[in-house]
């Protein structure tokens, strides 16, 4: 019994720290659309993406250079890295200036027109992930 | 040890979250940031589109309004003298308001005070023309704040707004002016944010407008709650801001992009 919990403990110590640096679950069980992902990755105004990161997107005119270059990131990263890294960054660091895409407590201040929802929805963050996965080098 | 590692970590969170200001010799104006095309339109009057409302507010401090009959001129003379660096100062510790006020606020409580006539609105043209030629008048001098034990809760008050980070973005003012000018947000160059030369005239706008407006402009970039114009957090975010352009050269009216 005793033997019992101690595995239990371990496996959740292992579970938890896989955790912390990923987030290995679909947030909606279903696996995203890569093209609708592109789509929402290069709308300034829907994915935002761009307006701090550069990209492999030629017909992209202006782009960002404040965060890494998105080219290579389904290389650099696995599917749940990147999950994490795009619904709430500040937990891994929490000075990061990316927003958290999903996540709508502990923010200041937000707009009514935005207030209680996250920028992007539970399957708009599939559909980034599935995209960004697709950026090999 | 475990309690030093939590201190540490404490102490290197904060040192990560207020970023250093940026060293004075570092410190450029928008200008500076600008192409060249749009530096020759801020130099030249005749094509600075922001001359026109300095024009506008020659006229109007000339002509008298109000129930006292009064125009700004019959009390303050030729502006060219008497309102020299008064925009370089400004925000200023008005007594009987017990804070800072703006230009803005302090041409309205003339109106109010002096001359007997309503204040006029935020961004409507004849506030924007008098401010912008009062402003004119300090154009070349330096950007004086004077900090003391009244106006220091009220600077602290807009360093807590620069830091602070809000909106559904949740990003402070510091995070991109601070730590990331000169980069490029979606192919435009961050500024340093210095207030240099407001009001500005500014292309994305084809207008004339105020230090408020562009600072609501970056609220809203940040998804946040932009605040009313003349509201006492925004005339303390002016204040800070002027402040941390003091010793730059006030340069309205500018041109910016």
């Amino acid at each position: 019994m005793r033997l019992a919990a101690a595995v239990v403990a371990a496996w959740l110590t292992v579970g938890v720290a896989q955790a912390a640096d990923s987030i290995p679950q679909s947030l909606t069980g279903a696996k995203g659309d890569p093209a609708r992902g592109r789509t929402i990755v290069t709308n300034r105004h829907v994915g935002l993406c761009l307006l701090c990161h550069s990209g492999p997107f030629p017909e992209e005119r202006f782009q960002g250079t404040l965060a890494p270059d998105l080219k290579g990131a389904g290389t650099r990263w696995s599917e749940g890295q990147l999950r994490l890294r795009i619904v709430d960054s500040s937990r891994i660091n929490p000075a990061t200036i990316m927003p958290a895409y999903h996540r709508t407590e502990g923010l200041v201040r937000v707009a009514p027109a935005w207030r209680g929802k996250p920028v992007l929805t539970a399957e708009q963050i599939e559909d980034v992930v599935a995209f960004l996965m697709t950026l090999k080098d | 040890m475990r309690r030093l590692c939590v201190a540490l970590g404490a102490i290197a969170l904060a040192v990560s979250a207020f970023a250093a200001e940026i060293p004075p010799s570092d410190r450029r104006s928008g200008y500076d940031f600008m192409s060249r095309e749009t530096r020759a339109m801020q130099d030249d009057d005749t094509a600075n589109p922001g001359m026109l409302s300095v024009l506008e507010g020659g006229t109007l401090w000339t002509r008298k309004a109000g129930g006292a009959g009064k125009a700004c001129a019959d009390c303050h003379g030729d502006a060219r003298t008497s309102m020299k660096g008064v925009a370089a100062r400004h925000p200023s510790f008005d007594a009987a308001r017990g804070r800072p006020v703006n230009l803005e606020q302090r041409i309205n409580a003339c109106r109010v005070d002096r001359q007997g006539t309503p204040p006029l609105a935020y961004e409507s043209r004849e506030l924007l023309a008098l401010s912008a030629y009062v402003a004119r008048q300090s154009r070349g001098r330096p950007i004086e704040i004077a900090v003391d034990a009244r106006t220091q809760p009220f600077l602290d008050a807009g360093r807590a707004t620069f830091h602070r980070r809000q909106g559904q973005l949740n990003l402070s003012c510091s995070q991109c002016h601070d730590d990331q000018w000169g980069r490029s947000l979606a192919g435009n160059t961050i500024p340093q944010a210095h207030p240099t030369g407001y009001p500005i005239y500014r292309l994305e706008w084809q207008a004339v407008g105020s230090l408020q407006r562009r600072l609501r402009n970056c609220f809203v970039g940040l998804r946040a709650e932009a605040y009313e114009y003349g509201a006492p957090e925004l005339v303390d975010l002016e204040l800070f801001l002027m402040w941390r352009a003091r010793g730059m050269t006030f340069e309205a009216p500018a041109v910016r992009p």
